[in-house]
């Protein structure tokens, strides 16, 4: 109990420095429009020790993190030059799930003191930071890059909120320096660019499915310009995802898979699951509390949800073995900080599960708005490993798995209708909270060939017409740019809002088919959702049939046609059309020049 | 394939079966729910309620109130894009058991594996069709028929295939295949492949319309067998009704097929552990398509299940049918030009018969056809009232009331309006049905070949040849004999003698009042189109005919 208590006042200290750090507040800039009804009620709530400030998982692991580097730090500065100061953080955080599976969620972050956008000056010299990433960063001016690969579809409805949501398939959101003159032309290259990096078919990514969001996606570093001009979004929901696209994301790791959390990454064992996502995000931070300087970011993550099931184990049980096949033996040498936790909230005197082998440490967080409890084992320190010299935890499952959760908020989405023709889009969102009214900001990014009739959009929530206080369409153009559709709708509270639009199937020329057309073409949205804590959701991507001719058919009528025309039709046009004539001998000499003259004349010729 | 291989889950599925053998009533909603959620599943249930236009005698419902239980798998690899469905129907008493057994051991056995790439969807539909066409319609959120239902909380994307159990007992002789769909609709034919190459493979008996393949082609009984199981198809598919539960999913673009456990005195058993690896394949073959099932036939009959007749082969012969309308019409259009001639020749014969002679048959066939598809179900409550007879009665008996009141009505009644019939009035009148005959069945033809190939056998021969010159008793004989009406009780007498299960004529009087009854409330229930094509379109265009024969 002394831990705990100790863990808790850890937590104050924590919050503070986060409250103090601008680049944080930055980041909860757009949250803060809304924060100010929800303050009053997480006071109540949490006795006022957090100061109402919600934040999310990761603004709260990065405060750790700058905790750990205030006293990591005394002895990296005498290690490394002052110029540019670079340094290395890894983290597992490891949530047992009510449905009995598990989700261990991988962070690196690298963070770097330098500019690379700066004039004049160019970065040669690489440490920790990826070079093949840096050099991207300042060719094309990149003031924030987000990418996600994952695969499969996180389940709200079970797991709860992730740490980071991402779509299925692959994501990528950019933000350029507003120095940069052509976007389209820097944003064509940069996919190109990273599709080889990441070997994904990024390079698929045209102004056919880039959009320019208007306020759904604000930068999550500093600076606060919000000019949607130098914004660019994309996904690809049929990207799959698969160890080619991990094994350079491993690269770039200043350890690579050979020490430290990353040895847990085999690549057998995180596509064996039921959930797997990968992204790198990149943003520029400051350097320094009083923000004189900039620094850069470049955070790793890897998610992955285990699925009790398909273990093939009927025994609920996990350990790190089970899930990765290894155990860990030591923390990267490069990283400042390297830690396991393990969340402990719902099991606080070890009724749901056990945890073997125990630690003294706790630390406690608030993410999504509920503060969590977390068990914290440091690998930089031996006695971690135990005798044995490898440290394998291990989580016995003692109750049994709970029903389906009611998460807050969540989202569907679905077609509704039959037929090749019209069909109508339903986006339904759920607030489960008893007396809260929430703010969500809806993004919809459709595909030029549904052909949206956006007078038809009704947004009705308890069978009542909701109208959105905020509205930005942007139609599609054939072949150019897909539909963009944000809305900032209320959500009231304990309701279900089911926002329809009627579309159109359109025709499309038969060279534009994907080439597994009888497999549908998809669109996907992302449903943004806001409140205080700044929560994202994405829906499922939708599978939409479209009228597709039977591609087999027209090849056989073509070579039939052809056949037909150029052998019977020719033969007989010819026969019919052709006129027989005796060839007469060529008329004599004198009677040509009297033609000659004649034709001269005007005069009517000789036969 | 190791599905039940190992003692355990053999023993497991065994005690799932003695559990469900025990008599339940109704259907045990909350009991699926556990079971499914032990299984790992995400659970989800619709309540629906519907009431029937009248009560069905065959199934002994009128108010019918039930409970759809499903359960998603999710699948690891994909983003809840696609999905099968694998449907048993739970209906009252235990005739369906197994089939709920035999889904729930699948369940638990596919959760435990990764490569699932759709999501695959357990539905257990209480009340057959009614619990099916109110998922469906949950489904899409559609609603076409009325239904009350409550919506779905849990959707899978789009539904690629489905395939709908219905097994009676634990062991089989051998397994039916049903592909006939509402309106006549079939799935692709690769489904019915997929079926029979497992059955191959797994050494089980397959059947189609119950009847087992021959090998003797090329043998007159051989020949005969293929013929009557083809026989039997077309038949089925006429009736445009769906015969399992498979049926409804066809109008969403899901191929859909019934597999049916039949278990008869043969000795030759078969073990559910066997339908157990059969559905596990054809489930993974589903899984593994990248498109739709697209590259076969949709439209075919099968004489047995391993050849089929396509498209190409059966339309020709329905085309032959329809062109004598059109000849017949041809020549009839000639003739009518002739007479311009005779009249200058100074035969007093009016030029053109007035607009009225021709549009008034038409438009009183019509309003009988109208009050034939209308009145029945309207009428029920004052012909229960007046008649002791019940509601169900009462519907079938003023159909055919109605349709016998029609062959008084309509003849002669352009008298009322234009006098006596003309020469000339009676070729307009029958170019104009000939004409509307030859459409009416080739755009049946087109959707439901069988219908179409049926009424076109029927009604061709006769409208192509009458005349007002004709003996009237003889022909009007022969016309009623022909009618719609009596088309189906032939099919009627057909279809029991196809089946080996002949009737007598009172039986079979009875069976035909029932297929109407059925007819009316499948239109009512699930949309099926026979009813109304028949009673609003076939049966006014008859009546044009019969028509011609009373003139003037």
């Amino acid at each position: 109990m002394a831990a705990h208590r100790c863990g808790l006042s850890l937590v104050c200290i924590l919050i503070f420095s986060s409250l103090a750090h601008p680049s944080s507040c930055d980041t909860l800039e757009k949250a803060n429009d809304n924060t100010a009804e929800k303050r009053s009620i997480s006071e109540v709530n949490t006795d006022g020790s957090v100061a109402g400030e919600a934040l999310n998982e990761r603004q709260w692991q990065s405060t750790d993190a700058e905790v750990d580097r205030s006293d990591s730090t005394t002895h990296s500065e005498a290690l490394t030059p002052a110029a540019a100061r670079d340094e290395f953080q890894e983290e597992l955080v490891i949530r047992p799930l009510h449905s009995g599976d598990i989700y261990a969620s991988f962070q690196f972050r690298t963070l770097w003191d330098t500019d690379f956008l700066q004039e004049g000056q160019k970065v040669s010299h690489y440490r920790l930071f990826p070079k093949s990433l840096g050099q991207v960063l300042s060719k094309f001016s990149v003031r924030e890059l987000h990418i996600s690969f994952t695969q499969g579809f996180w389940r709200t409805m079970q797991w709860g909120q992730p740490f980071i949501p991402s779509p299925p398939g692959a994501e990528l959101w950019v933000w350029f320096h507003d120095t940069v003159s052509d976007v389209d032309g820097n944003w064509k290259e940069l996919t190109n660019v990273l599709s080889g990096i990441f070997c994904a078919s990024l390079n698929f990514i045209d102004l056919t499915n880039t959009v320019q969001p208007s306020a759904s996606f604000k930068p999550l570093g500093l600076g606060n310009a919000t000019d949607h001009r130098f914004l660019r979004y994309a996904t690809l929901p049929r990207e799959i995802v698969c160890t080619e696209n991990l094994t350079p994301w491993k690269k770039l790791l200043p350890c690579g898979s050979k020490a430290g959390l990353a040895v847990l990454m085999k690549s057998e064992k995180l596509f064996h699951s039921s959930f797997h996502s990968q992204a790198v995000h990149i943003r520029p931070i400051c350097q320094d509390e009083q923000c004189s300087s900039k620094a850069w970011e470049l955070r790793q993550t890897l998610n992955v949800v285990f699925d009790l099931h398909t273990s093939g184990q009927g025994k609920k049980e996990w350990s790190l073995f089970k899930m990765f096949s290894r155990t860990l033996t030591e923390a990267c040498p490069l990283a400042s900080s390297s830690k396991v936790y393990v969340d402990i909230t719902d099991n606080p005197e070890g009724e749901l599960f056990e945890l073997s082998p125990a630690t003294p440490l706790l630390g406690q967080a608030v993410v999504l708005g509920d503060r969590r409890t977390y068990s914290v084992y440091d690998l930089s320190r031996a006695e971690t490993f135990g005798q044995l010299r490898s440290f394998n935890l291990l989580l016995r499952w003692k109750g049994d798995s709970g029903d389906m959760l009611r998460p807050l908020l969540h989202a569907e989405r679905y077609v509704a209708g039959f037929g090749l023709q019209t069909g109508e889009i339903h986006t339904v969102i759920y607030n489960n909270h008893p007396y809260r009214a929430f703010p969500v900001l809806l993004m919809d990014s459709v595909p030029w060939y549904l052909q949206l009739y956006i007078h038809t959009l009704t947004v009705t929530s308890k069978s009542r017409d909701n109208k959105p206080s905020y509205i930005h369409y942007q139609p599609a153009k054939d072949r150019h740019r897909p539909h963009l559709l944000e809305m900032l709708i209320q959500l009231p509270p304990h309701s279900m809002t089911e926002v329809t639009v009627q579309f159109e199937r359109a025709l499309l020329k038969w060279t534009e088919y994907t080439p597994d057309p009888n497999h549908d073409l998809t669109s996907i949205v992302p449903v943004k959702e806001e409140s205080s804590y700044f929560v994202r959701v994405y829906t499922e991507p939708l599978l939409v049939n479209l009228p597709t001719p039977d591609f087999s058919m027209p090849y056989n009528v073509i070579c039939l046609t052809c056949t037909v025309v150029a052998v019977g039709y020719g033969s007989f046009y010819n026969l019919l059309t052709r006129t027989f004539q005796v060839d007469e001998p060529s008329p004599p000499l004198s009677k040509r020049l009297a033609n000659l003259i004649r034709r001269m004349r005007g005069v009517p010729l000789l036969t | 394939m190791g599905l039940l291989s190992d003692p355990n889950r053999r023993k497991a599925l065994t005690g799932l079966l003695t559990r469900l053998n025990t008599p339940i009533c109704g259907m045990p909603v909350e009991w699926l729910v556990k079971a499914m959620q032990s299984r790992g599943l995400e659970v989800f249930t619709q309540s629906f309620s519907r009431k029937l236009p009248f009560p069905d005698e065959n199934k002994e419902r009128y108010m019918v109130r039930g409970t759809n239980v499903y359960g998603i798998l999710r699948a690891p690899r994909a983003p809840r894009t696609e999905a099968l469905v694998i449907t048993a129907p739970c209906s009252p008493g235990n005739t369906n058991n197994q089939a709920v057994a035999l889904l729930l051991a699948l369940a638990q056995y596919f959760r435990n594996q990764i490569y699932w790439a759709k999501d695959i969807i357990f539905l257990v539909n209480e009340h057959d069709l009614i619990g099916t066409q109110a998922w469906l319609e949950g489904y899409h959120h559609t609603n076409i028929t009325g239904m009350e239902y409550s919506p779905l909380q849990g959707r899978a994307g789009s539904i690629q295939a489905a395939l709908s159990l219905e097994l009676s007992s634990d062991v089989i002789t051998s397994l039916d295949l049903v592909l006939e769909g509402l309106n006549g609709q079939l799935p692709n034919l690769d489904l019915a492949n997929l079926f029979y190459a497992f059955c191959q493979k797994l050494g089980v008996l397959c059947t189609i319309q119950g009847k087992l393949q021959r090998n003797d082609w090329d043998t007159a009984e051989g020949y005969t067998h293929a013929a009557q199981t083809m026989m039997l198809m077309v038949l089925k598919q006429a009736c445009g009704r769906s015969w399992g539960d498979h049926g409804l999913f066809l109008r969403y673009h899901i191929e859909a097929a019934s597999v049916r456990g039949i278990n008869s005195f043969r000795h030759y058993k078969t073990d559910a552990t066997t339908i157990g690896r059969l559905l596990e394949g054809m489930v993974r073959k589903l899984n593994n398509l990248l498109e739709r099932l697209h590259q076969s036939y949709f439209f075919y009959l099968l004489p047995s299940l391993s050849r089929f007749v396509s498209i190409g082969y059966y339309m020709p012969a329905f085309g032959l049918l329809a062109v004598i309308l059109l000849l017949r019409a041809l020549d009839l259009w000639v003739h009518l030009g002739a007479p311009a001639l005779a009249a200058v020749d100074g035969v007093t014969e009016p030029s053109s018969p007035g607009v009225l002679t021709v549009l008034t048959p038409v438009v009183i066939s019509h309003l009988t056809g109208v009050a034939l598809y209308l009145l029945p179900v309207h009428l029920q409550e004052m012909a229960v009232e007046h008649f002791p007879v019940s509601e169900t009665e009462a519907v079938v008996l003023t159909a055919i009331a109605i349709y016998t009141a029609g062959l008084a009505l309509p003849h002669n009644t352009q008298r009322l309006l234009s006098g006596e019939g003309t020469e000339q009035g009676w070729k307009v009148l029958k170019l104009t049905a000939l004409l509307y005959l030859a459409v009416l069945l080739g755009c049946t033809a087109l959707i439901n070949f069988s219908l179409g190939f049926i009424l076109a056998v029927t009604l061709v021969p006769i409208t192509a040849s009458i005349t007002p010159h004709m003996p009237k008793a003889l022909y009007a004989v022969v016309m009623v004999l022909l009618s719609p009406a009596f088309t189906i009780l032939y099919c009627v007498f057909i279809y029991q003698e196809l089946i080996e299960a002949p009737v007598s004529v009172s039986e079979g009087w009875m069976l035909f009042l029932s297929v109407i009854s059925q007819g009316i409330l499948d239109h009512a229930l699930y949309g099926s189109l026979v009813y109304p094509l028949l009673a609003l379109f076939i049966y006014p265009c008859w009546l044009m005919f019969w028509n011609i024969l009373f003139w003037n």
